[in-house]
């Protein structure tokens, strides 16, 4: 007789105001394959936990945002945002593609000549630029986009001192209406401060003025923000040319546009509520066409997304460490990744489906990751089947952000696999060692 | 013989602070000219009209709206695979969003609903009540809105004291003071989160008005109401249709310009000088609807008929002075009962 | 570990716990175990039988039924 399948003995109360657990079963389909690579091979032969990043879905987005954009607008040009994803390998699937450079730091800015991305196709923003990485963006003819005034009075006496043109743009921050107005960055909008920053500008004959910059949030789900953010860079553009007879070369929107992730806090999922891209294009686009400007004066529109165009082509693959009853009754499942791997699961409710068929049963639970901290977790609160040890499960819609902000705490970080177009595995980021780590350190004499 | 209509319909939480659907339920049985079967749809094992087997044929659990629309629709499936279901009427603030969404889908099964247009449900949300007021013509108190605490000194420049302190879902307190709208801020932020809707308080008699749109701009049936008793959570207790021109017509404007489909609520505050605010707009029937079905326009029953693709004409005449008192009930049932809504989801 | 003699468990996997009224709801598997419980076995008996039927590691299976048990007795269903 051939035995049953078993599943572990459950036993719920029937309390009323808890989570009913009917029309679960969507969440949890299981996802045995990314791409048509199975999830089991890729952890046996990688290790787990593992990052995996699908080449066609990066290529799938970019070119539907591009899309988007370009049948609206007749000169788009994205520039990849490397804070939200600098490995060497997903910056070159984006510059294949026609994607210029975007960064915010004098690190960023040497991986990405690094990369070959020609200094003209490099968008240096931030407020972090040194005397040196000012000269030497401003010789290679990168696009300087201006925080601050000390950053302008610098480039200033530089651009004097080396007998240097600089393009530059500046920043410029405004009330578009949303919460939190971010006004840290660049110039004030609506108290004159842009308007003086590019007075000064235009007075200098060293410094180049090509363009205006805003970015005026992050995860970003009003389109109407951008319409107002448009309309004021419109404005400035405008006035420029009436009093100066200057044509500005571009408006750079800098990028926000939402992924499909559920914020945490959120009443309903972010797949039901997220606006389309179409929706932000719109926005944008209507707003400079139809400002008057005439068709050989169009700005270039310069995008710089990140979260909208990697978010879902990212997975992070793990295994189930053990499972436990809490004091209070709820079960807890210790997974071996956490805070530490999947640091975007303290502003996600990230999805999680079992990688392997599962029994029908589901039950409610926290997901812990591995770390000895209390608020180590991955989710709150999360209806799943019964897992056991050594199940292995599937996180979606991890690739902005995760693999930047990362923390080397308590193990090591581990492989990060990109599935090419032909579903080919490579190995992008080997998993440290402790060679690795310890290569950085050094013990003084007296301690050794 | 009649061909038998199966409608879904939910909200059967017929508690102390009630959902609308008994009352829905009740108007549509209370129509001679179909025959109907009433799938309740519940969230929670308890709700009374699913243990209510004269009103309710037979209930399904269904996920909570946070769930979003993926697992709502393959539950509604499963239900109509069981069920062959011809229509269902939502009742609840929190699931109108996710069952307009799915409203097209809904329909290439052969589901109808009669639903609001999703423009339409967002522009009278609370957070842009003002907004609407102010490009259709409609006396709408002056707002604020505010993210953080910082604001409210600021928030002084635009509005008088008292003002209402509202919360983003639910709850609202009036403020006398700074002192009395910093409490208010911090104990409704504590509740339901940022931002708070600071409104401006309009002094007069609360009046509510139950509507039915056909979606073409024309109000099938408007009747008014004012509560005659409150609960301590400020729900109708006892209420009585009133005539007024002015509220019915203010209404009618408000079908007209938003080419309302379905159900609404409009509660309005009358000043003492006769201007007609109004404060809030619900995007459903209001929990007293049956009230409509005693005066002579029954407007559950005629969301149905125009559902099912019946021209209705708009109702010419109601009474006035009916009144509605609404009782507290004991029903009487069994564990198994319970265990089986709680465990299977079916009863 | 006895099962509390006025505990009624329905075909479905329902238990109701009269003195305090609380409804439970188990799987098949725990529905079995509670009926092994009800015939008086000892946990080395019930391992027995269960593994007889089902395919489990006897390990597990016994780890599994330490936590079900243990949850029994919090809801005061086993004495």
């Amino acid at each position: 007789m051939e035995k049953k399948r078993y599943e572990r003995p459950t036993l719920r109360k029937m309390n009323t105001g808890l989570m009913n657990k009917f029309g679960t079963k969507t969440e949890n389909e299981p996802v045995t394959h990314i791409e048509s690579v199975s999830v089991k091979g890729l952890l046996k032969e990688y290790g787990s936990p593992l990052f995996v990043i699908s080449e066609k879905q990066i290529r799938r987005n970019f070119q539907n945002a591009s899309r988007i954009f370009k049948t609206r607008y007749p000169k788009v040009q994205f520039a990849w945002s490397y804070k939200t994803n600098y490995l060497d390998a997903v910056c070159q699937i984006f510059h294949q593609e026609g994607s210029w450079a975007e960064v915010v730091s004098g690190f960023e800015y040497d991986k990405a000549q690094r990369n070959g991305v020609p200094g003209n196709q490099i968008i240096f923003n931030g407020p972090d630029k040194t005397d040196e990485q000012l000269v030497t963006a401003a010789k290679n003819n990168s696009l300087i986009h201006i925080d601050h005034y000390d950053e302008l009075y610098a480039l200033i006496r530089l651009s004097e001192e080396h007998k240097l043109r600089p393009r530059v743009a500046i920043r410029i921050n405004m009330d578009t209406g949303i919460y939190p107005k971010w006004d840290r960055f660049g110039f004030n909008f609506e108290n004159g401060q842009a308007w003086n920053a590019l007075t000064r500008i235009l007075n200098s004959p060293n410094l180049d003025l090509v363009g205006l910059h805003c970015h005026i949030g992050t995860f970003m789900l009003s389109p109407n923000a951008y319409a107002t953010a448009a309309r004021n860079l419109c404005e400035l553009a405008w006035s420029v040319k009436e009093r100066y007879g200057k044509i500005l070369q571009y408006l750079d929107l800098g990028g926000g546009f939402p992924s499909t992730n559920t914020l945490k806090g959120a009443y309903l999922p972010g797949t039901d509520t997220v606006p389309s891209l179409d929706q932000f294009a719109d926005a944008i686009t209507d707003v400079i066409l139809g400002y008057g400007f005439s068709q050989d004066e169009l700005p270039l529109l310069i995008l710089e997304s990140g979260r909208a165009l990697i978010d879902d082509a990212g997975y992070l693959l793990g295994t189930v460490l053990a499972t436990k009853r809490l004091s209070d009754g709820r079960r807890a499942t210790i997974l071996d990744f956490g805070l530490n791997t999947l640091f975007t699961s303290l502003w996600y409710e990230h999805k999680v489906s079992p990688a392997q068929p599962m029994g029908q049963q589901t039950e409610e639970m926290v997901l812990y990751g591995p770390l000895c901290m209390n608020i180590d977790i991955v989710r709150e609160s999360i209806v799943m089947p019964l897992l056991e040890k050594g199940n292995q499960l599937v996180v979606h819609q991890v690739g902005a952000y995760n693999m930047t902000q990362w923390m080397q705490f308590i193990t090591l970080r581990p492989n990060i696999v990109l599935i090419d177009t032909d579903n080919n595995t490579h190995i992008i980021r080997k998993a440290e060692t402790m060679e690795y780590i310890d290569s950085l350190e050094e013990i003084p004499q007296h301690l050794k | 013989m009649k061909k038998q209509i199966v409608i879904a319909v939910t909200a059967l939480n017929a508690i102390d602070s009630p959902g609308p659907g008994v009352a829905v339920i009740r108007a549509i049985r209370d129509c001679k000219d179909f025959d109907v079967k009433i799938i309740g749809l519940s969230y929670e094992a308890l709700e009374p009209g699913l243990y209510m087997h004269d009103l309710v044929d037979k209930t399904y659990q269904i996920p909570y709206p946070s769930g979003g629309t993926d697992s709502l629709y393959a539950r509604l499936l499963y239900i109509h695979e069981q069920e062959k279901l011809d229509l269902i009427i939502p009742n609840f603030d929190a699931e109108l969003y996710n069952f307009i969404k799915l409203r097209d889908k809904l329909n290439e099964l052969g589901i109808r609903t009669f639903l609001p247009e999703l423009n339409q449900f967002e522009a009278r949300d609370k957070m842009k009540l003002f907004e609407f007021g102010q490009k259709h013509g409609f006396l709408v108190p002056e707002d604020k809105i505010l993210h953080e605490l910082r604001e409210l000194k600021k928030m002084e420049d635009d509005l008088e004291y008292p003002i209402v302190v509202k919360g983003k879902f639910y709850d609202a307190v009036i403020a006398r003071s700074y002192d009395q709208a910093e409490k208010a801020f911090l104990k409704i932020m504590a509740k339901w989160g940022l931002p708070i809707i600071m409104q401006e308080f309009i002094k007069g008699t609360e009046i509510n008005i139950a509507a039915l749109g056909d979606g073409e701009g024309n109000a099938i049936s408007i009747i008014p109401m004012r509560k005659l008793y409150i609960t301590d959570k400020g729900k109708a207790w006892a209420g009585i249709t009133l005539e007024d021109d002015k509220l019915v017509e203010l209404a009618r404007k408000f079908i007209e310009t938003t080419r309302w489909r379905g159900g609404c609520e409009l509660e309005v505050m009358l000043t003492d000088d006769g201007k007609p605010y109004i404060m809030e707009v619900n995007p459903r029937f209001p929990a007293w609807i049956y009230l409509t079905a005693g005066a002579g326009q029954n407007q559950p029953a005629s969301l149905v008929k125009m559902a099912m693709g019946e021209k209705v004409e708009p109702f010419k005449t109601y009474e006035v002075g009916k009144i509605f008192i609404r009782y507290a009930w004991d029903l009487i049932t069994d564990i198994k009962e319970f265990q089986l809504i709680s465990g299977n989801g079916e009863l | 570990m006895r099962i509390r003699k006025n505990i009624a468990v329905s075909d479905e996997g329902f238990l109701f716990n009269p003195a305090t009224g609380d409804s439970f709801s188990t799987n098949g598997i725990g529905s079995e175990i509670i009926s092994l419980l009800k015939q008086d076995k000892s946990t080395s008996e019930i391992i027995e039988e269960i593994s007889k039927n089902y395919d489990v590691d006897r390990l597990l299976l016994e780890r599994d039924l330490e936590e079900f048990t243990g949850l029994l007795k919090d809801y005061s269903i086993l004495e």
